[in-house]
């Protein structure tokens, strides 16, 4: 397992949740493997000098979330509050703060620290310093459990704070602080942002819908690629996606033979990626952004028969997360959202195993949860 | 169906062939094309021996046309030039390797990347055109996929050059792995490797030899200028160099884990394919996620670079490491090419050692 995921089992022993920190907070956690959430009483830090403490608005559900409570990748320590697409209302900030006020709305994503001086940190692509720490699961640098967004307020170093556009609705934005920046961070490094670029999608979840709205604004023609007919219409009518081509049907997948500069593969199941890769032309880019459990089966002859490559790509640094933000708001992009209500998330939790969400699963934090 | 490889052509040639999958090559005579106003006619000195060689003689790849004459790392003495021919003239020594056609009017052709032309026509055992190798006493082709020759490169030791040196050059420099400083293992040491490691050298890159027999330590470093040899089956070795390096070239052809390989990259590192097992990588895909981490394949190169590189290796002094072979130790050469055990590229003494009988 990568480091990075293996280095947070510093877990201390001697307090608790509700007593380590000095700041009362609530929120909603998975206590076991079943991954059932229920209330939680736990703490908070007090505001450090760099620090900015908001009430939480809203988060967004993603597919990680229920990976992380029912300790799919076996990291996970219990209790566990989940949430890294949060968006709020800042409460209070440290006396060193100089990007927010009170009142400001904000954003917090996957990430809430990294080592600052590695040559990822100083690069602007914290998300690969080898000690990231991410808003949920991960011991930070005191040594204690991250809470994630599923709570009422969070308190964070300003470094990762977002700002929030203006004209960015909070709810249907949240999700965009990880799908949003998912999917913009490797079209960008990949250089799959160019107008004209043919761009195919597979995988019409959370990820994949944000993915076919951030290439459309990049100018790219868009294909989904799917097992299912029945999405077609929501691909091209409601994600407005250029093509459609059920990847069942061998002529379909035929005529799509080396047409495709780039391929995002969000599906996070076990599945063959030889018939996605004889999609692009050459030099073209599969880019893998969703984490099956097994390896899958790759032909060397299909990459260098056209000098194709696969490669992967998670999240996005905090620089560039800002920029996809204000990017979304300058071209309209919002994630497709169910608002609920923080008392129906193990529901939500269920049709999400189900893929039964058109796209993303939003709590509706401030609104509906109360302490108890 | 009336023409037999010698009589399709009006102009005689000698060569040796094999005629099935045993792989077997004996003499043959055939016949080539006359001079066309763009093409260059030379007599052919040496000639590479490569592992595809094999591969194709054996029908490995399923795609065997027999009578085959192999041979794509050929450098010869130009005899005759047709009347438009501009790159050459008579006298002049050329090479000529992979390629000795394409439709020069597509995207890739364009992109002076023909090797990616779906009409690419191969030196031999082309699928559309029969074409006939550098096993033979002379060759016929288009000027265009003629390398001109540098004065001051040996013939022989520079004939591997014309597959084996791209193969590991191309890729260096399209990847981004060619800049000063920077830390590329190379996998396998053999025909690619060898010359793999003298390229990233005289890039200024620190090279690490990756391999699974210990013994080769001494030729990495001691002879070929390595700073390093990792053994790929120490796990020890393997775990201290975990996120070292920004790039990897893998030219091994037999089966073998890629996880492990991915290891070793930092962040945002490249794992590079030019070798290609017959059985699919399981490929992982947390590595590459977590580590903004590629896979790229990368197939020999265009004719620009082809003669980019040769002109490259003229001027760094690299050459391969050769034995010299007559044409008749070829069937003896193949089996130990079988066995890898060549250190590093059999090259054919063609002009003094192919007769006509």
């Amino acid at each position: 397992m990568h480091n990075s995921l293996k280095h947070n089992w510093r877990y201390t022993m001697t307090t608790s949740p509700e007593s380590e920190h000095p700041i009362k907070a609530y929120g909603y956690a998975a206590r076991d493997t079943s991954g059932s959430l229920s209330p939680l009483t736990f703490s908070r830090r007090a505001t450090g000098e760099k620090d900015v403490r908001f009430k939480v608005l809203y988060c967004g559900i993603c597919h990680s979330d229920l990976h992380l409570i029912k300790n799919d990748w076996g990291f996970t320590k219990y209790p566990v509050t989940p949430g890294h697409e949060i968006v709020g209302v800042v409460t209070e900030v440290g006396s060193k703060v100089e990007k927010f006020k009170i009142g400001e709305i904000v954003g917090v994503g996957y990430l809430v620290g990294s080592c600052r001086s590695c040559q990822n940190c100083v690069s602007d692509y914290e998300q690969y310093c080898p000690t990231y720490v991410s808003t949920s699961g991960f011991t930070y640098f005191d040594g204690t459990q991250t809470y994630g967004g599923y709570s009422d307020h969070m308190v964070s170093d300003e470094h990762f704070v977002l700002r929030w556009p203006e004209n960015l609705p909070l709810d249907a934005g949240a999700p965009l602080l990880c799908a949003g920046i998912t999917t913009y961070s490797p079209l960008r490094y990949y250089g799959l942002d160019k107008p004209g670029m043919k761009v195919g999608v597979v995988g019409l979840g959370g990820l994949g819908h944000v993915a076919v709205k951030m290439a459309k604004a990049f100018g790219a023609e868009v294909t989904v690629f799917s097992t299912s007919t029945a999405k077609k219409q929501e691909a091209i009518e409601g994600l407005k996606a250029d093509h459609f081509i059920n990847s069942k049907d061998e002529q379909q997948m035929q005529a799509a033979r080396g047409t495709l500069d780039g391929f995002i593969d969000t599906v996070s199941a076990i599945h063959p990626i030889s018939p996605l890769l004889s999609t692009l032309t050459t030099n073209g880019k599969l880019i893998l952004l969703g984490i099956p459990e097994k390896p899958l089966e790759l032909s060397a002859a299909s990459l260098v028969l056209g000098r194709k490559t696969v490669a992967g790509s998670n999240v996005g640094g905090i620089k560039e997360t800002q920029e996809m933000l204000d990017f979304a708001a300058e071209h309209g992009i919002t994630a497709d959202v169910e608002v609920i209500p923080i008392d129906y998330v193990n529901t939500a939790m269920e049709r999400l195993l189900k893929s039964d969400v058109k796209y993303r699963f939003v709590i509706d934090v401030a609104n509906s949860l109360k302490a108890e | 169906m009336g023409s037999s490889p010698e009589t399709e052509h009006p102009v005689k040639a000698l060569g040796y062939a094999a005629r099935d999958s045993s792989g077997v090559l004996s003499p043959i005579n055939f016949s080539r094309r006359e001079t066309g106003d763009e093409d260059v006619r030379f007599k052919v000195l040496y000639c590479g021996v490569c592992h595809s060689d094999l591969h194709s003689v054996k029908n490995d790849w399923l795609n065997a046309k027999y009578p085959m004459i192999p041979g794509h790392e050929i450098v010869g003495v130009v005899t005759e030039v047709g009347s438009k021919v501009k790159k050459v003239k008579v006298g002049d020594k050329v090479g000529v390797g992979c390629m000795v056609g394409s439709c020069r009017s597509c995207d890739q052709c364009d992109a002076d990347q023909e090797q990616y032309c779906s009409n690419l026509v191969q030196t031999y055992n082309s699928h559309a055109d029969v074409t006939y190798g550098g096993y033979s006493d002379h060759m016929v082709c288009n000027e265009h996929f003629i390398i001109s020759w540098p004065e001051n490169l040996p013939l022989d030791g520079g004939a591997p050059l014309l597959c084996a040196g791209i193969t590991v050059y191309s890729p260096m420099r399209y990847y981004g792995l060619d800049k000063p400083g920077m830390h590329v293992g190379v996998v396998g040491l053999g025909g690619l490797g060898h010359v793999g490691v003298m390229f990233l050298k005289a890039f200024g890159v620190k090279v690490t030899v990756i391999s699974t027999n210990p013994n080769k330590k001494e030729e990495a470093v001691g002879k070929l200028g390595a700073d390093s040899f990792l053994v790929s089956r120490d796990q020890q070795q393997m775990q201290a160099a975990v996120g070292t390096m920004d790039g990897i070239i893998d030219t091994v052809s037999a089966d073998h884990p890629l996880t492990p390989l991915i290891s070793l990259l930092k962040p945002n590192g490249k794992l590079v394919l030019v070798g290609a097992p017959t059985k699919p990588h399981e490929l992982p895909a947390f590595p590459l996620l977590f580590g903004r981490k590629l896979v790229g394949g990368s197939l020999i190169g265009g004719i620009k670079e082809t003669q980019e590189m040769i002109d490259f290796a003229a001027k760094h002094k690299i050459t391969a490491a050769i034995e010299l072979i007559p044409i008749d130790y070829i069937n003896t050469a193949m089996e130990r090419l079988q066995k890898s055990d060549v250190r590093y590229r059999f090259v054919i003494d063609v002009a003094n050692t192919l007769k006509s009988t």
